[in-house]
């Protein structure tokens, strides 16, 4: 009953194209995860420090911004940049475009909470201890919180990479051609769903799994130092 | 040309009434599926800490798998690739009852169930060992003990992340649109592809969905409140 030649048949397609994102239709899940989950990063520790700002002129903004975003269907986010991007700039943007901002924005609101969250979980004695030999603030948190903050947020932080990763399927939702939306092209033309869709699921479950797998080892190893 | 604001097209011609139907199938279909999810959530959870290796690894099979796959993929799946296998009077009965509702409800039960186990699997673990002891030194059998202490303490302690995966739950349901069931997302589309006025039609989906998790989020604080275990700190999660 399974028929896997339709997968044998159209796995270079599929995964050269839709996961790698090598071809004519640029595309590609790898191609839009990694910078997504790396600015995405970036921006949600921006977030997390200016959610602990002193100054309510930065922090009831940043607050606002978490706590909008994480109210918010990330469908919603992508179609509001699809629309909103092309009105402010004049330019058709690319889907790709549309999608890595939309991924960055949206994530960067859950980042930020888990940088928050590890920043707050590191003694307040440490900060005391750092300024009172002689670092500036902004010293005290580059050399001393951040670094433990960091060790004590990585499994959160890869819990929610992939979530992103996950996440990056619905860029097929306005064309972006990723392993979810080359599984459909091929799917028009062979009709085959069962077979396809098991088959990037298990790409797709490969991936995470390996990650979590990653997630834990480093886990343990965090514990122990 | 600058962008003509129009937020009269929201209460004229249907886009009132899209816009209820649209809360409507999308609280259905949360609703449908958080039952599924939690009935899901709550045996594979369970399971996952009984002393039975063989109904252990079932049930993290289960977990594994559905919640490490994309929800989207799940949708296709569910409503693309499994009705063809289905026996042919199945297959009529769904496609005559709404058969993307039904995908959908599925697709969103299955995955939360996974994602709402490790919820359940973490309240369970969180309480003392000595509380399933005591109920087996009791004269209970494991299947009671479980029903009768364990599970219930759990899901006293798990409400807060329960809530937050239920919230997770009603805004995925927005991926529902992709096997075209008009849920609220899918209603903001229409009205933007009918009025041509994108920034309305997504303010007014967007601000549904604020008000949805808002008050749901209000209301399980309550609820939080309320069943609270006394004198117990330790939270699941």
């Amino acid at each position: 009953m399974l028929d896997l030649a339709v997968v044998v048949d159209n796995l270079r397609f599929m995964l050269l194209q839709g996961f790698l994102g090598l071809g004519a239709f640029g595309g590609g899940t790898l191609r839009l995860a990694i910078p997504a989950i790396v600015l995405g990063f970036l921006l949600g520790i921006a977030v997390g420090l200016a959610r602990l700002a002193r100054t309510p002129w930065i922090r009831v903004p940043a607050g606002a911004y978490v706590e909008f975003f994480r109210g918010v269907p990330l469908v919603m986010v992508i179609f509001w940049i699809w629309f909103i991007i092309p009105q402010l700039v004049r330019l058709p943007i690319p889907e790709y475009g549309v999608a890595l901002t939309a991924f960055v924005i949206f994530e960067a609101a859950y980042f930020g909470e888990i940088v928050r969250a590890g920043i707050q979980s590191v003694p307040r004695g440490q900060v005391e201890a750092a300024t009172a030999i002689g670092l500036t603030p902004a010293q005290a948190m580059r050399h001393v919180v951040l670094p433990q903050a960091l060790r004590n947020m990585v499994p959160s932080l890869v819990t929610q990479m992939i979530v992103l990763f996950k996440d990056t399927s619905l860029a097929s939702i306005i064309g972006y051609v990723d392993l979810t939306k080359a599984a459909q092209i091929v799917n028009d033309r062979e009709i085959r769903p069962f077979e396809l869709y098991l088959f990037i699921a298990v790409v797709y479950w490969i991936c995470t799994y390996s990650m979590s797998r990653v997630a834990r080892r480093l886990e343990r190893r965090a514990a122990a130092a | 040309m600058t962008y003509q604001f129009q937020w009269s097209v929201l209460w004229s011609g249907q886009s009132g009434s899209w816009l209820l139907q649209g809360v409507l199938t999308t609280l259905g279909i949360s609703a449908l599926a958080w039952v599924l999810a939690a009935a899901l959530g709550i045996l594979s959870g369970a399971l996952r800490t009984v002393p039975w290796r063989s109904l252990r690894a079932a049930a993290s099979f289960y977990v594994e798998f559905f919640r490490n796959v994309p929800l989207l993929v799940w949708m296709f799946f569910w409503y693309f690739g499994v009705p063809p296998l289905l026996p042919r009077p199945a297959q009529e009965w769904l496609f005559n009852h709404g058969a993307e509702f039904w995908a959908g409800t599925f697709a969103l039960g299955v995955y939360h169930g996974a994602r709402m186990s490790e919820v359940i699997r973490s309240g369970i673990q969180s309480i003392p060992r000595t509380q399933f002891e005591a109920s087996v030194a009791m004269g209970l059998t494991t299947f009671q003990a479980y029903r009768l202490v364990i599970v219930p303490i759990a899901l006293r302690l798990i409400v807060p992340p329960a809530t937050n995966e239920s919230l997770n739950l009603l805004k995925n349901s927005s991926v529902a649109l992709t096997i075209s069931v008009a849920e609220l997302t899918f209603q903001t589309r229409q009205i933007e592809t009918y009025t041509a006025k994108a920034i309305e039609a997504l303010t007014a989906g967007t601000l549904i969905y604020l008000v949805l998790c808002v008050s749901i989020a209000s209301v399980m604080g309550w609820v939080e409140r309320r069943v609270r275990i006394p004198g117990l700190i330790a939270r699941g999660g």
